[in-house]
């Protein structure tokens, strides 16, 4: 048998909590930190509207110029980068506009000045237009997605566990969509709504293997009656160690490929999954597991608290 | 061999093989591509049916006009208001009579108020003829962009109504957007109105406009650049004398110049208003107006009685032939709000797919080396389930009717790396089970039947993020959705039943103490 991961591996998962407590909070303050700091996201020609186009040219063309040309235009903020290669630009015009029937849009006015320039030395790729109202709509309804896939999964967990477990699961998973989302912001990428579907994957994804240690813990609080949680919770997550490793891995070797090959387009939303899946290795076994057994603690502690104030109101009887 | 209790087992495997692959295959030919895969494009526009209820609303106020008139009742004015008519009539009992007289033959406007000193009514639609008006103008929409991108030659164009006011319409393979935006929102109001004689545009700018008449344009072109060099200004009466409506044709024709100009032929009544229009104003000039720009205004010669007419102006033969084509398929009621529009060209669209191509064939060779290298035999049986999912994922998208996008390709990619995780809890239970000292069989068994609920919990969950991902998503992201809900199911099954299949029939009437796994 070919192993990564030794047979009857006995480490101490939830000994160290704490440490993993601080790291994912630091996580999680520098991902709010970021979003605080840029103004919130930087979102796509999805959410805030805007005209995004994707331009190839025969030959590499001169930024500057291209900049300049553009500029006369008076769209107001735009940006122009190179896209992939070097003869491949993004254009992006910020201001959202409708246009009503019969008027110029930004990109016809971009590509006939264009023309004036170029003549036929370029091809219009990719264009992506989206009023103001379109992307105000998207926005509430990705945040409704987002709500009604987290409401949803609580309650599959709660009747398929306990309701503390789909608690720790909703943790888990919402500390997960925080850090991918914060990674964007704190790497200033652009939030787009491929992204957004990469971030809701990885809400599925990462509870994917939240749930398959929390199987194991239900499989041995049965089999092992009389065990503290705390044990039964580290036996299971290294009893499910080499599985969660084993798929991140597979699942990371189509990820990888798909980032370095998958075609600029693809690029960001390749990323964000990375990003999820490694986050989300991570939370199923250093945040999941100990939020049950702080939570599992804390009630014994209310429990001692009540019997004993129990048995003080007894005692003045 | 039929007693064979696998038996069954092995023909429900080979049968869902045998239907995937007759679904799937030629897969080039059953799977629609997305948009963003073939290139084409997308776009969604709002019917403004507020501003056709507004037309509608003038329309009314001279047929109410032309209604007193005929009942005898004088009004001094009736102007709109917003959405209201205000009605001033001499007296309150002239007032009185016209609600009277309207309230028997005039039942799609309601009284909403009268004045202090019940002179003048205000009207308003009824709400059950406001809401014909605006969904007709919505239907009417529709009908006209239908017929225009019918005329346009597009391969399997989608047209339909979003939500209360919004259309959304999509062009696979289109390659001129720009000329494709032209034919889809132009309105096209073909108007023909009298230019008002005893007073100059030049006057009238300084002066103030006469009653009943306004400033419009005509745009001069450069013969040869099509550029526009100035623009010429006409006073014209606001009294649209004849309107697109009432044509029947319009084609591209040239003059002894070789330039090209429309000429249209309207129906009968058509026909004789312009008959009648002419000869009663020989010798006057008549504007052609498209849009609210004039495209020429020339002096009527003598009476048309023919039933034609032609539009000049400074034409390059396309666009010509554009403009005879949305004159037939009519106005549009309405003025269009661009919402949103993607477009993606036909060599962006296969270099997408040639990347996802190379990026899943790679992604899934790696997949599949790990799985043959780490697990070995089992691994095999794990990699046949990995390719027959392949399958049933490409049928089940063929079946429905899918359609294949960019994040389409990312989400079965994506499914392929998932769905070796259902193999992988199995043959990890199967590991721990051996390690404890069971038999092969017995490992089997218990390592399938331990990991098929977790398989099951894990893979819902994912399900749930996936099904609210196609609630409100758009194309792409819908295209996502729907492979990764797919590949998941075939996964469950793959993993777990087709699996335990090959497992089994291996095992059967063999004595095997080890397994390589």
């Amino acid at each position: 048998m070919f192993r990564l991961i030794p047979a009857n591996t006995k480490i101490n998962f939830l000994g160290s909590w704490y440490i993993y407590a601080l790291v994912s909070g630091a996580l999680i303050l520098v991902s709010l930190g970021s979003l605080i700091f840029h103004g919130g996201l930087k979102y796509g020609v999805d959410f805030k509207g805007g005209t995004l186009m994707q331009i190839k040219f025969a030959k590499q063309p001169d930024l500057k110029e291209l900049r300049n040309l553009v500029g006369t235009l008076d769209l107001g903020d735009f940006s122009i980068q190179e896209f992939g290669k070097p003869e491949e630009i993004l254009m992006n015009v910020a201001k959202a506009e409708e246009t009503v029937t019969g008027e110029e849009t930004t990109a016809m006015k971009v590509e006939k000045t264009l023309r004036e320039k170029y003549g036929k030395g370029f091809v219009v790729e990719r264009v992506e237009a989206v009023g103001p109202k379109v992307g105000a709509d998207l926005k509430g309804k990705a945040l409704l997605a987002i709500f009604y896939s987290l409401i949803g999964i609580l309650i599959y967990i709660t009747l398929r566990f306990e309701f503390k477990f789909g608690v720790a699961a909703i943790v888990a998973t919402a500390h997960d969509a925080i850090i991918s989302v914060g990674a964007f912001s704190v790497l200033d990428k652009e939030f787009t709504l491929t992204v957004l579907a990469a971030i809701l994957t990885v809400i599925g994804y990462s509870l994917n293997d939240t749930i398959v240690v929390f199987d194991r813990v239900r499989e041995n609080i049965r089999l092992r009656r009389g065990m503290p949680l705390k044990e039964i919770l580290n036996i299971s997550i290294n009893q499910t160690l080499s599985r969660t490793v084993l798929t991140s891995g597979a699942t990371l070797l189509t990820l990888i490929a798909l980032f370095f090959l998958g075609g600029e387009v693809i690029h960001d939303f390749a990323f964000a999954l990375i990003v999820g899946v490694v986050i989300g290795t991570y939370s199923s076994i250093y945040v999941a597991s100990p939020v049950v057994m702080v939570w599992t603690l804390l009630e014994k502690d209310k429990f001692k608290r009540a019997a004993a104030s129990g048995a003080g109101n007894k005692a003045k009887i | 061999m039929m007693n064979n209790p696998n038996m069954w087992r092995i023909l429900v495997s080979l049968a869902v093989l045998v239907v995937a692959v007759l679904l799937a295959w030629p897969l080039e030919k059953k799977i629609n591509l997305g948009l963003d895969l073939q290139g084409g494009m997308h776009l969604i526009y709002e019917v403004q049916a507020d501003e056709a209820v507004l037309k509608s609303l003038d329309k009314t106020s001279s047929e109410l006009e032309e209604f007193l008139s005929k009942k005898e009742i004088k009004a001094i004015s009736i102007k709109r208001d917003g959405e209201n008519l205000v009605a001033r009539f001499a007296s309150a009992s002239a007032a009185q009579q016209a609600v009277d007289a309207m309230e028997e033959d005039y039942t799609i406007l309601e009284e909403i108020g009268r004045n202090d000193n019940k002179e003048s009514v205000t009207f308003g639609f009824t709400s059950q003829y406001r809401k014909q008006v605006y969904d007709n103008s919505i239907s009417q929409a529709l009908e006209t962009l239908r017929n225009r991108i019918d005329q346009f030659g597009v391969a399997e164009p989608t047209i339909v109504q979003e939500g209360e006011n919004r259309i959304l319409i999509q062009l696979p393979g289109v390659k001129d957007r720009d000329r494709a935006l032209k034919i889809i929102d132009v309105t096209a109001q073909l108007e023909f109105r009298m230019v008002y004689d005893q007073m100059s545009p030049e006057t009238a700018k300084e002066r103030g406009m006469p009653p009943g008449t306004s400033l419009l344009y005509e745009k001069q072109f450069d013969k040869v650049t099509h550029k526009v060099t100035g623009r010429i200004p006409y006073l014209l009466r606001n009294k649209v004398e004849l309107t697109g409506d009432m044509l029947t044709n319009a084609r591209v024709n040239f003059d002894q110049f070789n330039l090209p100009y429309v000429s249209i032929t309207f129906n009968s009544e058509g026909g004789r208003i312009f008959g009648k229009l002419t000869s009663e104003n020989v010798g006057k000039r008549m504007a052609i107006v498209l849009d609210g720009s004039v495209y020429s205004a020339p002096v009527i010669r003598q009476a048309i009685t023919g039933g034609s007419a032609m539009i000049e102006g400074s034409f390059t033969s396309e666009e010509a032939r554009d403009l005879a084509l949305v004159l037939r398929a009519g106005a549009l009621p309405a003025k269009l709000v661009r919402l949103e529009e993607r477009t993606v060209g036909p060599s962006l669209g296969q270099d997408s797919v040639q990347s996802g191509l190379q990026a899943g064939v790679i992604g899934t060779l790696a997949v599949l080396l790990f799985m043959l290298v780490y697990y070995r035999f089992a691994g095999m049986i794990a990699n046949v389930a990995l390719i027959m999912n392949f399958f049933i994922l490409m049928a089940a998208m063929a079946y429905f009717g899918a359609t294949l996008t960019l994040p389409g390709i990312a989400g079965i990619i994506l499914t392929i790396g998932m769905a070796v995780d259902a193999n992988i809890l199995v043959f990890e239970r199967i590991r721990e089970e051996l390690l404890l000292g069971k038999t092969v069989r017995t490992a089997l068994d218990q390592g399938f039947a331990r990991a098929f609920l977790t398989i099951v919990d894990s893979n819902v969950t994912t399900l749930i993020a996936a099904i609210c991902l196609f609630q409100f998503g758009t194309g792409p992201v819908k295209g996502f959705a729907v492979t990764l809900t797919i590949g998941l199911c075939a996964s469950m099954f793959t993993a777990v039943f087709v699996s335990r299949t090959i497992f089994n029939a291996y095992l059967s009437g063999r004595r095997v103490t080890q397994l390589s796994i």
